[in-house]
């Protein structure tokens, strides 16, 4: 319990935020940001720890989105049980298309691409297909109550969204705590020597997918409950897909708090530009994207590794500054 | 249904060869900057806006023909992407292909805004006279200025195979996308030669813009609509083969042009992405790619 | 990096909730820009979707909605409660971006929020909206689904997709009946978002009750980079009537590669045609514009004030679109309800908004009345681009052209 510790701790304390803040702006704000990093904690597993780049992950958001729309909107189901369904459905694409694409022994861009197609697929099915409704999108009925899974309170999404994502924590703990995940790591560190020493790459991979498809669309089906209108282009756009790299990769792959932190700071950076730059249109994105840029030239182990950096440098320092007052010859 | 009628079917070949050669423009670039930095591009889709628009002004401002355009500005978005890569792309990135991604996509938001910020979103076309010219092909009219588009992506294909295979530059880049250490240790300037890539593909932006401008229209997020095409036409083809991306592209023209024809224009995008992951599982390394 | 394997430090748990923190901190204050405006005690907010995908729009819909308070200010603010100050938000063309921006607006105090443009924008932040029973009026957005939710607060100023589909449809026939009947096959061209598909449906559904025959029904993407393959199936169908619904770009193209493929049609007839009925798609193309129908928004051109709106826009370089003077009605109708309401109190306002009939405006309409927050009055009118310009050809109370049909060859 002792690795998890700082896991609840981290938790404990955002969790104490609705207390301290009562705009609804801002709860709002750390509601998506979350979401974001749910999603990006799901390609993080697959990615930062498997070292297997994917480009589609809006494909298991948007499929978590849809079936519980879908099954709340055209058959009635509960709206837990198709949150639980999404996320269900999410994992079976995740095994789907990793059975296809690793079996192929399909690697790197190659890999990145394949994943980006088959999001395109799917959202091209779903902008024409009758049961999502096609271009006209699916508007889950307005129902406030527990039991729908629709809180007048933005509290009590923020609660759950973070509750979400400390499970997700706990998995990639869990997973780098594990045999598994010295495996994947092996697998993503150098593949041909990891099953030269015997792993089993293609499965290791495989359910590293499945688990990643299925964290990322429970940020999928958690959209759909907080918007309560989902079409093509929002569930299996690229800008999820691009959320959910971007957010790991800033905050640090392959660690536990990279893509929570990456969200955090990647959308307070989206709002700081905006506060910095008022309202003509365009001028806070150049803002945004030329940041972007700066932290990646900064530091480009993601903000987790930059600090990692940060540190080792400060104890060299004192280990020098130590070693010389102590008049050892070596500095 | 339609009235699939063998005049039909041959039109939309056709069609399917005159668009899949603007793409394969696009996409000849893009495999360049591919296949020797190995990163995927992100700020393809902004440079191609940012070329239209110059185009744009060349015609507006300065009365320039689209066609004669090409020969300032394939030199000048060279010389800009070159700079790009040597002093932005290339320190940011501390020489890591995933932060290469990030660094472009980062340069791909600031010059779409950029764009918005000072052209505004309005869509701008030209008009020049020979817009509307057409070749009767029978039951389908071919627009003169695509058809210029097709003859031009061979000759670009050319100059690009010309230069990797027969100057000094290219083999540099040829080496340093086979071997990087290898090529640096032989006394080859890496960060020189990825600006080089970088500049010759961003140059062949230049030239599928001015082909293109003719008969398509610009703003600020012109670009974004020919990017998915243009990354799934790399890989197809197999990252860094000039050849590659040139057939992906025709097959891809024509495979859309297809699909859209049989289960119509939204639902037929879809052919793209399938022949796209039918080919890569059989395939791993695309048509024409290196095996690993 | 090999230390990094398994972190976890004091440092990074510090950094991850002090960052969370911070974001809170910067979140709480966070405040939408607002116009500068000496004692404004009337905060309204403006949001569109004026980066992104929709940015012309959103800056045209920003624009009407500026040029109406500036106008209202200028001649003294409403009455009994003094100036409107505008609160201007990005909804970045999406869902999120403008729940984001309703939650900034809520939080600044804004007596009303009008807005959002697209349909899905719309559905979002007409819900977040209603969270705080603000009164919202939604500029454009055409989706059913909008007012058909039971939500009080949601207020919609012009028509819906029911609307204008039914009043294409019976204008079409009236022309096809005036000229004699000369059409009969009709393929319908449209892009395949809410907007588009909801429309296609309609029409599907009532086009053959008018006695028209549908050869086919092409739904494309927006964006789509070629309409070849659309125009070659027209050219084989050979239709008397094309019926296009798509935004700008995409009309753009299909007008033109039809020139090229020199299709002959009886007419095109568009229903919310992206540049069927604008002054800009005319301007660059006029001969591609020639006889164009549309069946779309308009300003009652018998209006003075329209007239002057419109010199204003154009003396500023912009173009006379729908979304500017939808807007710009829709601000003075909010500002109207306000006066009535002699008050910024929200269930003041939406009690007024519900209860108002309100004809200061320059849409042809007639005065507002709001039945479960749609505007019953409002319709679409048809134009038709005639001698290089816009005509409305119907309804006749408000038409300043006769209609052209079939077009001349």
């Amino acid at each position: 319990m002792k690795t998890l510790a700082p896991i609840v701790a981290v938790i404990a304390v955002l969790a104490a935020v609705p207390f301290v803040v009562q705009s609804n702006a801002t709860l709002n704000f750390l509601v998506v940001s979350l979401m974001v990093a749910l999603a990006g904690q799901g390609w993080n597993i697959l990615g930062g720890y498997g070292g297997q780049y994917s480009f589609g992950h809006a494909a298991f958001f948007g499929t978590g989105a849809y079936v519980t729309c879908i099954l709340q909107v055209r058959y009635g189901v509960n709206a837990w049980v198709g949150f639980g369904a999404g996320i269900a459905a999410g994992a079976a694409l995740g095994g789907v298309i990793g059975a296809l694409a690793f079996r192929s022994g399909l690697r790197g861009s190659y890999f990145a691409l394949v994943t980006l197609a088959f999001a395109e697929v799917l959202r091209i099915i779903a902008s024409v297909a009758p049961i999502t409704g096609a271009g006209v999108g699916t508007l889950i009925k307005l129902d406030l109550g527990a039991q729908t899974f629709q809180f007048q309170s933005r509290a009590v999404f923020y609660w759950v969204i973070l509750g979400l994502v400390g499970v997700s924590l706990v998995i990639a703990r869990l997973i780098e705590r594990s045999r598994f995940g010295v495996w994947l790591i092996a697998v993503r560190e150098n593949e041909d020597a990891a099953e030269a020493l015997g792993v089993n790459a293609r499965s290791v991979k495989s359910v590293a997918m499945i688990i990643s498809g299925a964290v990322t669309a429970a940020a999928g089906c958690f959209y759909a409950q907080y918007f309560l209108f989902v079409d093509s282009g929002i569930a299996y756009g690229t800008w999820i897909s691009i959320e959910a790299l971007l957010t790991p990769i800033i905050g640090g792959v392959g660690t536990v708090f990279g893509p929570l932190l990456g969200a955090l700071v990647v959308k307070s950076l989206g709002e700081g530009a905006k506060l910095v730059t008022g309202d003509v249109p365009g001028l806070d994105l150049i803002l945004y994207g030329a940041v972007l840029v700066l932290v990646i030239w900064v530091a480009p182990g993601g903000l987790i590794g930059g600090l990692a950096q940060l540190r080792k440098r400060l104890m060299r320092g004192a280990t020098r500054a130590a070693a010389s007052t102590q008049g050892a010859g070596h500095g | 249904m339609p009235v699939l009628s063998p005049a039909i079917l041959v039109s939309a070949v056709l069609n399917g060869l005159l668009t899949g050669a603007v793409y394969a423009l696009v996409a000849l670039g893009l495999t360049l900057i591919y296949g020797v930095l190995h990163i995927i591009n992100f700020a393809h889709g902004a440079l191609l806006s940012a070329a239209l628009f110059a185009a744009f002004f060349a015609f507006r401002l300065l009365g320039i023909d689209p066609y004669v355009a090409i020969f300032l500005l394939t030199p000048l978005f060279f010389a800009f992407g070159y700079a790009l890569q040597r002093f932005i792309i290339g320190p940011a990135s501390h020489r890591d292909d995933r932060n290469m991604l990030l660094v472009t996509l980062g340069i791909a938001v600031i010059i779409e805004n950029a764009l918005l910020y000072a052209f505004r979103a309005d869509t701008r076309t030209i008009d020049v006279p020979y817009a509307f010219e057409t070749i009767n092909f029978g039951f389908t009219f071919l627009a003169v200025p695509r058809v210029v588009g097709f003859a031009a992506v061979f000759v670009v294909a050319l100059a690009l195979w010309l230069i990797m295979n027969c100057t000094d530059i290219g083999r540099a880049i040829r080496a340093v996308a086979k071997e990087r250490l290898g090529a640096e240790l032989a006394g080859i300037d890496v960060a020189h030669v990825y600006a080089m890539t970088f500049g010759l593909g961003t140059a062949c932006v230049a030239v599928a813009a001015c082909l293109l401008i003719p008969n398509y229209y610009v703003n600020p997020s012109v670009g974004n609509a020919f990017v998915l095409v243009a990354f799934t036409i790399v890989v197809l083809g197999g990252m860094g083969s000039v050849l590659g991306a040139l057939i992906g592209a025709l097959l891809i023209g024509v495979v859309e042009s297809l699909s859209g024809l049989f289960l119509g224009e939204s639902l037929g995008q879809i052919g793209i992405f399938v022949i796209f992951i039918a080919v890569l599982l059989v395939r791993p390394n695309g048509l024409f790619g290196a095996r690993a | 990096m090999s230390d990094q394997k398994f972190p976890f430090s004091r440092r990074q748990f510090l950094t991850t909730t002090a960052v969370g923190a911070a974001a809170a901190a910067t979140g709480s204050v966070v405040m939408p820009s607002v116009l500068r405006a000496q004692g404004a005690p009337v905060k309204l907010g403006v949001l569109h979707p004026v980066t992104g995908a929709l940015s012309y729009s959103g800056q045209q819909g920003r624009l009407g909605a500026t040029l109406a308070i500036e106008e209202i200010n200028a001649a003294g603010g409403i009455k009994g409660l003094g100036k409107i100050e505008a609160v201007l938000g990005d909804a970045q063309s999406t869902p999120e971006g403008g729940t984001a921006e309703v939650e900034k607006m809520n939080s600044a105090g804004v007596a009303c929020i009008v807005g959002g443009y697209a349909s899905n924008i719309c559905l979002a932040t007409t819900q977040a909206a209603a969270r705080y029973e603000l009164p919202y009026v939604v500029d454009v957005g055409v989706a059913d689904g909008i007012v058909t939710r039971g939500l009080k607060n949601t207020f919609r100023f012009g028509p819906g997709f029911g609307v204008i589909a039914k009043t294409a449809l019976a204008n079409l026939a009236a022309i096809n009946d005036q000229a004699g009947k000369p059409a009969k096959t009709v393929m319908i061209v449209h892009e395949d978002s809410l907007f588009g598909s909801g429309l296609a449906k309609l029409l599907n559904a009532q086009l053959p009750q008018q006695g028209f025959q549908i050869l086919e029904t092409i739904p494309h993407p927006t964006p789509t980079r070629d309409f070849n393959n659309v125009v070659l199936k027209i050219k084989a169908q050979n239709p008397d009537i094309v019926i296009p619904a798509n935004y700008y770009n995409e009309y753009v193209l299909l007008a033109r590669t039809m020139r090229q493929q020199q299709i002959k049609l009886k007419g095109i007839y568009s229903v919310l045609g992206g540049a069927a009925s604008s002054y800009k798609f005319v301007k660059e193309f006029p001969e591609a514009a020639k006889f164009i129908m549309d069946c779309n928004h308009w300003f009652d051109p018998r209006s003075d004030k329209a007239q002057a709106l419109k010199k204003n826009v154009e003396g500023k370089g912009q173009f006379f679109t729908y979304e500017v003077y939808m807007n710009y009605s829709c601000v003075y109708l909010i500002a109207d309800a306000l006066q009535r309401a002699a008050s910024a109190d929200r269930a003041k306002l939406t009690a007024a908004l519900a209860s108002s009939t309100f004809s200061g405006h320059v849409m042809p309409y007639g005065p507002t009345k709001f039945v479960n927050g749609q505007n019953e009055g409002a319709a679409p009118v048809n134009t038709q681009v005639l001698d290089n310009d816009i005509k409305v050809i119907l309804p006749p109370s408000f038409a300043n052209a006769k209609p052209v049909f079939p077009m001349p060859a």
